[in-house]
């Protein structure tokens, strides 16, 4: 029942009707991020999947941790995707891209069984089969986007993230190149706000997705962790932690925050509560295309850091006396506050009656 | 019939008659990994003939690991599992203390609890009512079992006061995903639960706050205020949960007659323990022993309902990767012996995880040979010279009947009692103070496993109050040290046991010039999901798949397996670590010329 005139998105009719998430776990991962997911709240997915949100379109979730369909009944979807009967879909891809090409027989990751062979489906076949057809390609953790762990040196499997495999210029028939949602796992809420930005876009809500170089959402990657850190202060004053369990900067003790992307510290994990250095978390670089490999070990300085730290640590000592010195000022009442006889505070009385004449 | 089941020892179990039809489910949903069970089923006998289980990942942890700084591996280990990464990181940091001879400070450990009872309470509530739940919705019951849902409708729920349900089927109807009320209600305190966890561990699920030599957590007042009222809140809901699911799961013995027999395998059942004592550990292995047992989960092997032993040294010599029916070579006579005898001078096997070596070999599946990237864990009973198939249960029925058998642990809130484990919940906002008592069951089935994951929920809450009273009592009298600092000998050998939400964990580590020579992580799910070992003993799912009745009302034209799922769900599958099913269209064999799944069976 409409009370007004005025046009607002909930009378909105997007330029789909429904619109199905085709959420692939079966790259090299751990399904840590399809695990986040269900701890967003910013949206929550079944504010997503009941329509909490005005303007949307109907959106079908096909994920295999939280599917109610099993087996062929799930795999479907995937089926009808990929003869172009499905549209139009999203693709989720989780878990980096194995090499399927360096050996002659079997497979690293598959999903679902090929009715001719009766061998497993290949991770690689779905994505060839699928990334042509697909509105938009969403990578979900820095396994997708960039290879992660399982593409550490000296991994069997020639793993790598889904731009190595399809081509860092790669775009979706809609134009729109891959987007990348980084994190060791996906920061809850930076991947359904990432999802649902996709979906205004899809609706027509929403002009193509700001991305940085790394096909990253800018307005959650613009930023470092130190930017955003509870203990930036203690870094600027040159007050370092020496040992895990302080509240002090972690530089020193293996925090690369100053040179990571990523918005933790401002956004907490879930909700504002933890984010790493918050917490007393060193930053290992887990949303970054270098991860794991240029960050370890892990629990040592960065190598940058020494020269910054010396520097912070003569300059932001002077800064800390100085303040330390303003700090004990301020940490006392003015001092008018008081139960004498006498009004100090500097108003001049006029009606206190005999007691208050000057 | 192919060669591989007339040599095994399960074949003797195997039902010959009928017509045997293929039926497959791969993927498995609602768990997390990649699993896929095949299996034959005798459709006039209603059973299931024949199982097998696969993975189809396959990362190789233990060969990036080498070589690596040591100190990296808990955060590279935290990430085998997207679900339980925590324990990994966890039981990665037990075994380098292990290895550099440190004991991290008593506030460092209450908290590590802190953060392993939080996951223990998120994990097992949202796999109970978000995953497993679903199987048991009205939506399901009603597509497998129509008989079952009328009878639901007319069966008024025992505890009904204590939920708020008036009839099963009003459970039924709030488990439905995503519309149903107990669905979203558990969503949401499994929101709550891992908030908890990142307080004491920064984030969820790869933690960022462990350091071999303690945490880094800063522990404020303010950590412990927060955790304790969202803990409170959780005591509530337990108090709700308990006889909710009590209800569930006695109806389905009384609407399903025979339903025990559902996932029913005989009673193996490990448990590595749980939650340190820092007043006794020392993570020497010479006191391993000792400090074991003063665990606030007793480790344990349970073998046809007995205590084979609690002895953490004892299990840990007992371990055996075997291979047999996965893609790997065999590393036998040629791999490199690491740890000829352990600290204590006892031999270590060749087979033991210390002395792994790790070589994958790629292979097209074959259910006559090589079908999954999962090994075969065993454990050897040196009394009977046998291999066994030890399963988790999902964790909590093995913890919990360790812990009731060994009769050791009493913390206030959880006591052992030689038969049961009692749970003491405290008085919360709007309900009195409750108790509920955990009896060891009758078997070890489906319905069983289930039922002890909630007590278990309930088991963590009482656990982490009394962690939680401890961690402030060091807070309030100042002793706020969380970290020793170590230095990384040039050798050592490390090894951690932990329990991962669904079943045992242990890391095993060997170091050399500082380096990672070797390292060998065993989480659960290998130990329920692998396939058959070189004697051709199946792994626990196969094993408890193939002993299934099946109740399903539905023929094989719309046979969803529930009770398969049921049975295999009940083990709380979590497979990056490594299984899938498929079904596979109903095809009886005999007629069949090997289309799909189960080729290399059908061949003969």
């Amino acid at each position: 029942m409409k009370i007004s005139t005025v046009p607002v998105q909930a009378d909105y009719k997007p330029a789909v009707k429904e619109i199905h998430v085709l959420w692939m776990t079966t790259g090299l991962g751990c399904d840590g991020d399809s695990v986040s997911v269900t701890a967003a709240s910013l949206p929550s997915i079944e504010d997503v999947v009941l329509g909490a949100i005005p303007g949307l379109p109907k959106v079908h979730l096909h994920n295999p941790v939280l599917a109610y369909e099993v087996g062929d009944d799930f795999m479907k979807w995937w089926h009808l995707a990929a003869e172009g009967k499905l549209e139009p879909f999203v693709l989720v891809l989780e878990g980096s891209v194995p090499n399927e090409k360096i050996k002659s027989e079997g497979y690293w990751a598959a999903m679902g069984t090929d009715a001719k062979t009766g061998q497993p489906i290949t991770t690689n076949e779905w994505v060839d089969r699928l990334a042509p057809k697909a509105t938009a390609i969403v990578c979900a953790g820095t396994c997708a986007t960039y290879g992660g762990i399982h593409a550490m040196e000296g991994n069997p499997t020639g793993a790598m993230g889904l731009a190595d495999y399809l081509g860092w210029n790669w775009k979706s028939k809609a134009g729109l190149p891959i987007v990348n949602v980084p994190g060791c796992p996906v920061q809850p809420d930076n991947m359904m706000e990432t999802l649902l930005y996709l979906l205004y876009q899809v609706a027509g809500l929403a002009p193509i997705i700001p991305l940085d170089d790394q096909l990253r959402p800018t307005w959650l990657f613009g930023k470092t962790v130190h930017e955003g850190c509870d203990r930036a202060g203690y870094y600027e004053q040159g007050d370092f932690a020496h040992e895990y369990g302080s509240p002090k900067c972690l530089v020193k003790i293996g925090c690369w925050g100053p040179v990571v992307n990523c918005n933790v510290t401002k956004r907490g994990w879930m909700d504002g509560v933890g984010g790493c250095p918050n917490v007393g978390g060193i930053c290992i670089g887990c949303t970054m295309p270098g991860f794991p490999d240029k960050f370890m070990p892990f629990m040592d300085a960065p190598p940058g850091s020494a020269v910054s730290s010396f520097a912070s640590g003569i300059y932001g000592g002077i800064i800390r006396s100085l303040r330390s010195i303003t700090n004990r000022t301020v940490n006392k009442e003015p001092k008018w506050r008081h139960a004498h006889a006498e009004l100090t505070t500097g108003y001049d009385p006029k009606y206190y009656g005999d007691g208050s004449t000057k | 019939m192919a060669d591989v089941l007339t040599n095994s020892k399960a074949a003797s179990k195997t039902p010959q008659s009928g017509k045997l039809v293929e039926m497959s489910w791969d993927p498995i949903t609602r768990i997390v990994g990649s699993l896929g069970i095949y299996t034959k089923i005798d459709f006039e006998k209603k059973r299931v003939a024949e199982c097998y289980s696969t993975s189809s990942i396959f990362r190789g942890y233990s060969i990036f690991m080498q070589n690596k700084d040591p100190r990296d591996a808990h955060f590279i280990t935290s990430r085998i599992c997207g679900i339980c990464g925590d324990n990994h990181a966890t039981c990665s940091v037990y075994a380098q203390n292990m290895a550099y001879g440190i004991k991290p400070p008593p506030l460092a450990e209450w908290i590590v609890n802190l953060g392993e009872a939080a996951e223990y309470m998120f994990d097992h509530n949202i796999f109970q009512d978000n995953l497993v739940g679903v199987d048991y919705c009205e939506l399901m019951v009603k597509e497998t079992n129509p008989g079952v849902w009328e009878k639901a409708l007319k069966t008024e729920a025992p505890h009904a006061k204590e939920h708020g349900f008036k009839t099963i089927a009003d459970i039924m109807k709030s488990l439905n995903p995503f519309e149903g009320e107990f669905y979203r209600e558990t969503l949401q305190v499994s929101r709550m639960t891992r908030e908890m966890f990142c307080l004491m561990e920064g984030r969820h699920v790869h933690p960022s706050t462990l350091y071999p030599g303690g945490v880094g957590t800063v522990p404020s007042i303010q950590i412990f205020t927060d955790f304790l009222v969202r803990l409170m809140k959780y005591v509530e809901f337990m108090k709700k949960v308990v006889p909710l699911h009590d209800d569930l799961f006695d109806f389905f013995y009384e609407a399903l007659p025979g339903y025990e027999q559902v996932g029913q395998r005989r009673i193996l059942l490990g448990c590595w323990g749980s939650f340190q004592d820092p007043d006794h550990c020392d993570y020497t292995y010479k006191n391993m022993d000792a400090w074991g047992k003063k665990m606030f989960v007793t480790p344990g092997i349970v073998v046809d309902g007995k205590l084979v032993t609690t002895n953490l040294v004892d299990i840990n010599l007992g371990i055996r990767i075997l291979l047999g029916s996965s893609y790997y070579e065999d590393w036998g006579d040629n791999g490199e012996v690491f740890v000829k005898n352990d600290p204590l001078g006892n031999p270590v096997d060749r087979r033991h995880p210390w002395n792994q070596t790790t070589i994958p070999k790629p292979q097209k599946r074959d259910f006559g040979k090589n079908y999954t990237w999962v090994m075969s864990p065993r454990w050897y009973d040196k009394r009977t010279d046998d291999y066994l198939a030890l399963d988790t249960g999902g964790g909590p029925i093995a913890r919990l009947w360790a812990t009731a058998l060994a009769n050791i642990v009493d913390i206030g809130y959880v006591k052992a009692t030689g038969n049961s484990v009692k749970i003491r919940l405290p008085k919360t906002a709007l309900k009195d103070e409750a108790e509920f008592e955990w009896k060891i069951p009758k078997w070890s089935n489906a319905i069983e496993r289930n039922r002890a994951r909630t007590y278990f929920q309930a088991y963590a809450a009482g656990v982490a109050l009394y962690c939680c009273e401890q961690a402030l009592k060091l807070v309030h009298a100042g002793k706020t040290e969380t970290f020793t600092p170590f230095k990384v000998p040039d050798e050592a050998i490390g090894c951690g046991f932990h329990e991962a939400v669904r079943g045992v964990l242990s890391h095993h580590l060997v170091i050399r010039n500082k380096k990672i020579a070797n390292y060998h992580p065993y989480p659960p799910t290998p130990w329920n999901a692998n396939p058959r070992d070189i004697y051709g003993t199946p792994g626990p799912y196969e094993d408890a798949v193939q002993n299934t009745p099946l109740f399903e009302e539905n023929g094989p034209d719309k046979f969803k397996g529930i009770d398969i799922m049921r049975a295999v769900r009940s083990f709380d599958p979590c497979l990056p670590c490594g299984v899938h099913m498929y079904l596979g269209g109903g095809k009886v064999l005999k007629e069949m010329h090997t289309p799909t799944a189960l080729q290399g069976l059908s061949k003969k």
